[in-house]
């Protein structure tokens, strides 16, 4: 239904279109007047007028129909059908009966839920008139608006960049309301999760246990929240994972900028922006079929036994995958410190390397720092390559030769597999989660700021 | 002795100077048959000049006549520019500047070089005139350092306006002060030779007029060579003024040769302003 009313909406509103550049087409300017717009925006106008707020309508109708409809169905239920049950039990009647007015049958229906079902679709067939009257009166309502603007002097060019403009406004808002969006909605399966673990256990607590029985018949263990372990192995696979990309990718956007020639340049910068491209699974094939291995078979020629899922290893390549976020703001952060910094340092007879680390560098600092900042917050978060090569086991240890897990690969394995979503196993993740997302969310900011700043000290 | 004391008085006369004795001066820097390719497209034809010791001399001409590209060969700047490429000969004390086994770095200590806008390191007003000195060595001790920087800002004529905050940055200077302190920084090394890129053209009068008296007072211990695009200018610092035109050197001479008598028709019309 929705699907057909959408198409009647851009057919109607093209249709508007040719309907308003025809009549901006035929107006006839009197003495000495001149039409203040092209046809065009005449028609342009019309088109919007008769998409935007039929869109839009359609859009809030498809997002709160079935909630209003569930409200109605709700009110309408016999009593004893409602008798008794708890939330849980409540959305297990609602899906029953909408599977009855689907005509998927399981077993034989109570004769309350086949009514139930019938009422539910007759709400709906209301619910689909309404909704498609209301947007036909919009439609011809916008249309005969801007068929009674149309005139000589109408400004319909202004009137469309007004239109346009708030589209682009709609646009962009949308980014900040997602980000609010998907934060509510962490939160408010985080504090359901702290109802069950009091903060203080998950924020301070040594032991991550999280594999308790979910079914009574099931032996597990009794379960432990203490998040510090799975924090600290985050924090340890970062710190492996930056200290190896932040020499590496600076060092690199050092020779870029100051020493490589043009024809080397053309290699390395396509080669980097390929590193950059590659799929994180890949990574975490290299990390386990080739980097692992060879660590621990290194390891073992020194006489050291490590686990064959490091942290070094998973650190190790993460750091690879970092390299190019690096190396390209770096790049652009000594490229923005103005060429008079670097004359004037080799004509005082600095050499190109005492130019780059006393002059550029510093100057280049709050970027490079903006850089590395914000690579630290994609190592916290990198899933993938640390699912494939990190431990499960979240053991308290800052050794990068031990095993440790991540904020990530939690998450990803309380998730996973047999799940109820109202165990504290499950809602654990949405707390990790709301944690990771506030940290990278705070590196962001610091990592942005620093870099606006340092954008205004030479402009 | 007797040339720079000769030189003193004359400029007291401002806007006219009259030195007699300009050709018996030493001449530090020789170039012979200059050429400059910035990769296919030629910027200089063949430029042969001397500049005499412990003056200023001035290089005039219209936008893109090679003055500056000329300026930049004496202290080898022009190795910093992809493509570019320098043929002949450039001496600096008898010795070739563009022969492979010398080394740049130490060139360019003996050269130095002030810029068209002012670029002080983004770091307080004493690192950056101890940047040189540091760099190549010059002070011993710290309090070495100190007198180096110190006589430095006195020279550059900055030490009154800033003794009181040598650790403030000298990006917060106003830009006539940031101008000094780029000189104070290129005196600190010790050059023989100062090239000046168009020192006054990002300055108001004021500062430009300080600045060029502090040229002139400079002129008593370094060689001056300084670019400019005002015509007043060169003839209030300078000299000795070469005036260039679509890459080549067209007239050199004493200054107020060149401005009350040039021998060619083009630096004439250059001067009386109907080119440029």
């Amino acid at each position: 239904m929705a699907g057909y009313l959408f198409l009647a909406i851009v057919v109607l509103a093209t249709a508007a279109y040719f309907v308003g550049t025809m009549s901006g087409r035929r107006l006839v300017p009197a003495g000495g007047e001149k039409v203040h717009s092209l046809p065009g925006y005449h028609g342009l106008l019309g088109a919007f007028a008769v998409f935007i707020p039929a869109a839009i309508v359609l859009l809030l109708w498809l997002a709160f129909q079935s909630r209003i409809v569930d409200i109605f169905l709700v009110n309408s239920l016999p009593s004893t059908l409602i008798e008794g049950r708890g939330t849980g039990q409540m959305s297990l009647l609602l899906s029953e009966i909408r599977n009855v007015a689907a005509g998927v049958v399981f077993s034989e229906p109570v004769p309350d839920v086949v009514a139930a079902a019938e009422r539910l679709k007759s709400f709906r067939e209301v619910s689909e008139w309404i909704i498609a009257a209301l947007v036909a009166v919009l439609m011809l309502g916008g249309f005969l608006w801007v068929r009674s603007q149309i005139a000589v002097r109408f400004r319909a060019r202004n009137a469309v960049e007004r239109v346009l403009s708030g589209v682009m406004v709609a646009c962009a808002g949308l980014a900040i309301l997602i980000t609010l969006a998907i934060f509510f909605s962490l939160l408010y399966e985080a504090i359901r999760f702290f109802s069950v673990v009091p903060p203080l256990e998950f924020f301070f607590g040594l032991r991550w246990e999280p594999q308790i029985a979910i079914r009574a018949d099931q032996v597990a263990g009794a379960g432990a929240f203490g998040a510090i372990p799975v924090f600290v192995g985050t924090f340890l696979v970062a710190a492996v994972a930056m200290a190896v990309a932040t020499p590496i990718g600076l060092f690199t956007a050092i020779y870029l900028v100051e020493y490589s020639s043009d024809r080397f340049r053309s290699i390395i910068k396509p080669t980097l922006e390929i590193l950059a491209g590659v799929p994180t699974v890949v990574y975490g094939f290299f990390a386990v079929l080739t980097v692992a291995p060879a660590i621990r078979e290194a390891g073992g020629l020194i006489g050291i036994v490590m686990s064959p899922n490091s942290a070094l290893a998973a650190g190790l390549v993460m750091g690879i995958m970092l390299i190019p976020i690096i190396a390209s703001l770096s790049d652009d952060a000594l490229r923005a410190v103005p060429r008079t910094m670097r004359d004037g340092s080799l004509a005082m007879g600095a050499t190109p390397g005492e130019t780059v680390m006393k002059v550029l560098v510093p100057a280049a600092i709050p970027g490079i720092m903006g850089g590395v900042l914000l690579a630290t917050s994609i190592a916290i978060g990198e899933t993938m390559i640390v699912a494939m090569a990190a431990g499960l086991i979240a053991s308290l240890t800052i050794n990068p030769l031990d095993s440790v897990t991540t904020v990530t690969v939690q998450i990803i394995t309380l998730l996973t597999g047999d799940t109820e979503f109202d165990s504290p196993k499950t809602l654990a993740a949405f707390g990790l989660g709301l944690v990771l997302f506030l940290m990278t969310l705070i590196l962001n900011v610091i990592a942005l700021t620093i870099v606006k700043r340092f954008r205004e000290q030479y402009d | 002795m007797d040339a720079t004391l000769g030189m003193a008085k004359t400029t007291e006369t401002a806007g006219a100077p009259l030195i007699q004795s300009e050709i018996n001066h030493a001449t530090p820097v020789r170039a012979r048959d200059v050429v400059v390719h910035y990769g296919t497209k030629q910027a200089l034809f063949g430029v042969s000049i001397d500049i005499p010791e412990r003056s200023v001399t001035a290089f005039i001409g219209p936008s893109g006549c090679g003055k500056s590209t000329f300026l930049r060969c004496i202290n080898r700047m022009n190795d910093t520019i992809v493509g570019c490429k320098v043929t002949g000969k450039i001496e600096l004390e008898g010795a070739d500047i563009y022969d492979p086994s010398l080394d740049v770095v130490e060139l360019r200590a003996r050269v130095g070089m002030v810029f068209q806008k002012p670029n002080p390191f983004p770091k307080s007003i004493y690192d950056n005139v101890a940047y040189g000195p540091k760099i190549h060595g010059l002070a011993q001790s710290k309090s070495a350092l100190d007198e180096i920087v110190h006589s430095s800002l006195r020279k550059a004529g900055l030490w009154n306006e800033v003794k009181d905050r040598l650790n403030e940055p000298g990006t917060g200077l106003s830009g006539g002060q940031q101008q000094r302190l780029c000189i104070a920084r290129a005196i600190a090394v010790g050059p023989e030779v100062i090239l000046m890129d168009e020192p006054c053209s990002a300055l108001d009068p004021i500062a430009t007029a300080i600045v060029e008296e502090l040229i002139d007072e400079l002129r008593e211990n370094y060689t001056i060579v300084i670019v400019t695009h005002s015509m007043q200018q060169a003839a209030r610092v300078s000299q000795k003024t070469a005036f260039f035109h679509l890459g080549k050197l067209i007239e050199e001479g004493k200054t107020e040769d060149i401005f009350t008598n040039p021998k060619h028709k083009q630096t004439q019309d250059y001067i009386t302003g109907r080119i440029g």
